[in-house]
């Protein structure tokens, strides 16, 4: 049991205080560690928010700039054109000048009305551009097959009446790229109001434009790209997306609704920062865009995050092997306090299982630690010291018991001797016979028979019963019986030797003992009973033939009690056959489990049966009934009974 | 969007017999798109060389109006709207129609719910863009609704609707319709009148070929017309594979489309080619179609007299 729990309790603290201390360090730790982490992302978002949003607005800037700085052309040749009677020479000059003046055209036209130039002229359209080089080249736009009036460049704008810039367009004449038409409507005013008469455009390669945004990149793979107020891609790094994918065909070729809410917020001239699945990548990245307000369209800058968060990865990473190599240095640091605090117990431990084994001998460590562990030991140390003294002391004291007991059974042993035992005690006698026996209720009992021829004639017989039991008892009794023996062989009447021994008896009687006894002497020639009595129950007489009863018995006081106390001798003659029976009030007085008395009728009944038996017979019987009576209770008193039969000289 | 140049490409002349070659050309009315999947994909898996047939596939676009084209005997065979078709045979030129492909009309009107518009009655006095060519329709529904509407034509893409120059706008539902979705315009966005739904139902792409090749080549006619049911055929039952044949066509001619467009068109032309998925009329024009359609054109004096359904329609080499 002790070997059980002793192991699991030693290895438990120390790992238990690695534990507890290790645990909560790291508890510890990863919350910095999460805060850290989640502060440094913030600030990095913030960061490539301003970053991405000053790229974005720079890109905004430059299309601005570029596309304002065109506007400005259309608008002044169209106020001029207003109001003014047109003809071939005042347009044809002023749009060539206005092309070949602005390196930034790529082309320019004044489109009409039908019939608004000249009323049987359906469409003109004087249209001035660079083919090539920079030489200005001339054609007149507008025929059967091409009727620009249905064109977004003639339409929209008629239609608004508003400038606007187009849709942009691969131009086929143009070799293929990229183009924008700003168109800015012209009007005749009159009173009645104004009446459209056409528009003057602006053609604008966007080449330039498409590739230097194109080649825009950010971190590693971040880029920006350009869509037009339809979500077409203008500019993107991947060429093939340009003018075929819409960032609303991406998403839905992507399954990505997130990139159409995304566009909408474009298109709808939004600017915003927010994150999103790059449909190219596939990787979460952020977004940042900002519109063009002069087209329509929006500038996207990408960020893929895992870039961003490089270096935060980096930085965690290193954090992380510090953290660790710490915890593990902790580790063996918590082992070590924790093994130098648990190293004493552990020795103490040991001690007191040596100590509980029952080796007070045993030494206990020397702690000089000056803590509780060193209160401990010595208290240990003090108990084992008093548990030592204390069983030293029970050892004492059971040693004393033991030769109490065995003096006692001495005593016991030695009163028995002073009681005779050898039955039948006078083997050449005939005339009558005689058994005695005695249980004592302790190893000393007070409770005493005797008898002794007084001369070949007659028997002396006496049952006494001292007021107490135990060692005193059994000495007064010792007193007692001598004195009786030594009165009666001076040759006296019963009443007599009664007197001088309550004489002596009371004679330094310190104790205040007594002893109740009745005594008689048989005249084995004529069987007459002379007895007497001091305080003590009455014999049964059994004679023959007839019903047992009390013998009748003088009055008398106990012996030791008071010294002027009077005795009586009585006298009674025995036939052969008649018995007596002698007893102490250890049998009358014998208790059942119910507390009830054995009692004197109960004697009487169990002595009508004993009628033809022998003197031991009639002692052996009436034991057993006591001890039948009594049953598992304990005897409280010392019983005695002494059987006499008288035969009879033939 | 189909040709403007129709109008200006009116000149039928004098019918000559081609010799008898297994060789044709063949010109669909537009630029390359899934409009017509069938007879790219006819081509690609050889439906027409099984049946001896060598067929040149011309790229169509702007440039090459197919009515002229085929006026001018610079095409075996093309594909017109059946409107065009008859004003063609009407101003003189021998063309027949050989197989009706497509049934039903694909011509909507589409307006913005944010401006008011979920009803026909909702499009009084607005201002609605229509396409010159194909106004009959619009027209006709917006007087059986008495509806007085500011008429705004209409060039060659939304924007003027994208950018709120008009109220409502036409549009092909498996054209442009996809096009203002993918200007960032949701479904849920917009109240659409789909002009067969309220009794207008013009059917649209049929094929056509000069009356001397039917009479000279009927063997290739017959050819050509089961190669192209058959490709439409394999169309539906195989989309993505049409669909990648489709992209081969958009990519060599780089144009500015993509495939999601051009997905959402090839599941519209099953729409009104097989319509509620029956393809039992595939090839075949309904006369009472033909008449409607025929009676609209002369109503609004487009045409003199409606041609002679069993002359315009020859429907044998459609059937089996």
């Amino acid at each position: 049991m002790t070997r059980a729990t002793r192991h699991p309790e030693r290895r438990g603290l120390a790992l238990r205080l690695a534990l507890f201390i290790l645990a909560s360090t790291t508890l510890i730790f990863l919350a910095a560690f999460g805060y850290s982490h989640y502060h440094s992302r913030r600030l990095v978002l913030k960061n490539v928010r301003a970053v991405a949003m000053d790229r974005a607005a720079s890109v905004v800037l430059q299309i601005e700039i570029k596309l304002r700085s065109v506007e400005a052309l259309p608008r002044v040749v169209s106020r001029y054109l207003e109001n003014r009677t047109v003809t071939d020479e005042l347009v044809l000059p002023l749009m060539h000048d206005m092309v070949a003046g602005s390196p930034e055209l790529f082309g320019g036209a004044a489109a009409f009305e039908p019939h608004a130039f000249k009323p049987d002229q359906r469409f003109y359209a004087p249209y001035f551009f660079r083919k090539g080089s920079e030489e200005v080249t001339f054609a007149q736009l507008g025929n059967e097959t091409y009727n620009y009036f249905l064109w977004d460049w003639y339409l929209i704008p008629k239609e608004l009446n508003r400038p606007v810039w187009s849709e942009p367009y691969f131009d086929e004449g143009g070799g293929g790229i990229l183009m924008t038409t700003y168109s800015h409507p012209f009007y005749e005013r009159s009173e009645e109001g104004r009446l459209f008469r056409g528009v003057v455009t602006a053609d604008v390669s966007l080449e330039k434009l498409v590739s230097d945004i194109g080649a825009i990149s950010l971190y590693e793979t971040g880029y920006a790209f350009l869509i037009s107020n339809r979500g077409a891609f203008l500019a993107h790094p991947d060429q093939t997306l340009i003018m075929r994918e819409s960032i609303f065909s991406t998403a839905e070729a992507r399954g990505l609704p997130e990139l159409r809410t995304v566009g909408k917020a474009m298109i709808q001239g939004g600017s915003g920062f927010t994150a999103m699945t790059c449909p190219h990548t596939g990787r979460r990245s952020l977004l940042a865009y900002a519109p063009v307000t002069a087209a329509g369209w929006s500038v996207g800058v990408v960020i893929p995050e895992h870039e961003l968060f490089a270096d935060i990865r980096t930085l965690n990473r290193t954090i992380l092997k510090i953290a660790a190599a710490g915890l593990a240095l902790l580790l063996l640091v918590v082992v070590a306090i924790s093994r130098s605090i648990t190293r004493p117990l552990q020795h103490l431990v040991g001690a007191t299982a040596e100590i509980a084994k029952g080796n007070l001998e045993v030494q206990l460590p020397v702690v000089r630690t000056g803590d509780e562990v060193q209160v401990l030991t010595r208290s240990v140390d003090d108990m084992r010291v008093a548990l030592k003294a204390y069983i030293a002391d029970i050892a004492e004291t059971s040693r004393a018991r033991e030769r109490i007991e065995s003096e006692l059974k001495i005593a016991s042993a030695i009163q028995m001797n002073f009681l005779p035992k050898r039955f039948p005690p006078f083997p050449d006698q005939t005339t009558f016979d005689l058994y005695a026996a005695l249980a004592p209720a302790r190893e000393v009992g007070g409770d005493l028979y005797d008898f002794f021829m007084l001369d070949p004639g007659h028997l002396f017989f006496s049952v006494g019963d001292v007021s107490d039991k135990g060692v005193p008892a059994a000495l007064f009794m010792a007193v007692t019986k001598t004195l009786m023996k030594g009165m009666a062989e001076q040759g006296s009447t019963p009443a007599d030797v009664l007197g001088r021994v309550n004489a002596e008896l009371c004679r330094n009687n310190e104790t205040a003992m007594f002893v109740t006894l009745v005594c008689g002497i048989l005249d084995l020639a004529t069987g007459d009973l002379v007895y007497s009595n001091a305080g003590h129950n009455p014999p049964v007489l059994l004679r023959a033939g007839k019903r047992p009863e009390f013998l009748p018995l003088p009055p008398g006081l106990v012996l030791g009690a008071a010294e002027e106390a009077a005795f009586e001798t009585r006298s009674i003659r025995l036939f052969p056959g008649d018995r007596l029976l002698l007893y102490t009030d250890g049998v009358t007085e014998a208790m059942d489990v119910d507390q009830q008395l054995f009692s004197d009728e109960r004697l009487l009944r169990e002595t009508t049966w004993m009628a033809g038996e022998t003197p031991r017979q009639m002692v052996e019987r009436l034991m057993a009934a006591v001890q039948t009576y009594a049953g598992g209770t304990a005897q409280s008193d010392d019983i005695t009974v002494l059987a006499l039969h008288y035969k009879g000289s033939h | 969007m189909l040709c403007i140049w129709l109008w200006a490409c009116l000149l039928a002349t004098g019918a000559a017999r081609g010799d008898a070659s297994v060789s044709v050309d063949f010109l669909p009315q537009w630029s390359p798109q899934s409009q017509f999947a069938g007879y790219y994909v006819a081509d690609a898996k050889g439906f027409y060389e099984r049946r001896g047939l060598r067929v040149k596939v011309v790229r169509g676009g702007p440039d090459r109006p197919a009515g002229a084209y085929l006026a001018n005997r610079r095409v075996t065979f093309t594909t017109l709207f059946l409107t065009e078709g008859i004003a063609l045979r009407d101003q003189g030129v021998p063309l027949v129609n050989i197989g009706q492909i497509v049934q039903r009309s694909a011509l909507m009107l589409v307006a913005r719910k944010k401006s008011g518009i979920r009803n026909p009655d909702d499009l009084d006095g607005r201002r609605v863009s229509v396409w010159d060519e194909f106004r009959l329709q619009p027209l006709a529904f917006f007087r059986q609704n008495h509806l007085s509407v500011s008429l705004v034509p209409q060039g060659y893409t939304p924007n003027l609707f994208l950018m709120g120059g008009v109220d409502a706008a036409s549009a092909m539902w498996y054209n442009e319709y996809h096009v203002i979705l993918n200007s960032g315009i949701d479904a849920d966005e917009l109240s659409t009148f789909l002009l067969a739904d309220y009794g207008f139902n013009f059917p649209e792409d049929g094929i056509y070929c000069l009356e001397e090749t039917l009479d000279g080549k009927p063997e290739a006619v017959r050819a050509f017309v089961q190669g192209s049911i058959e490709g439409w055929r394999y169309t539906f039952d195989h989309p993505e594979e049409a669909l990648a044949i489709v992209m081969a066509s958009v990519d060599a001619a780089n144009l500015p489309t993509n495939r999601v467009h051009q997905r959402w068109m090839l599941a519209r032309m099953g729409d009104i080619i097989c319509p509620g998925g029956n393809c039992d009329d595939l090839g075949k024009l309904n006369e009472a179609n033909y008449l409607f359609v025929g009676r609209q054109l002369r109503g609004n004096g487009i045409i003199q007299a409606i041609p002679d359904y069993q002359e315009f329609y020859d429907p044998r080499h459609a059937t089996p």
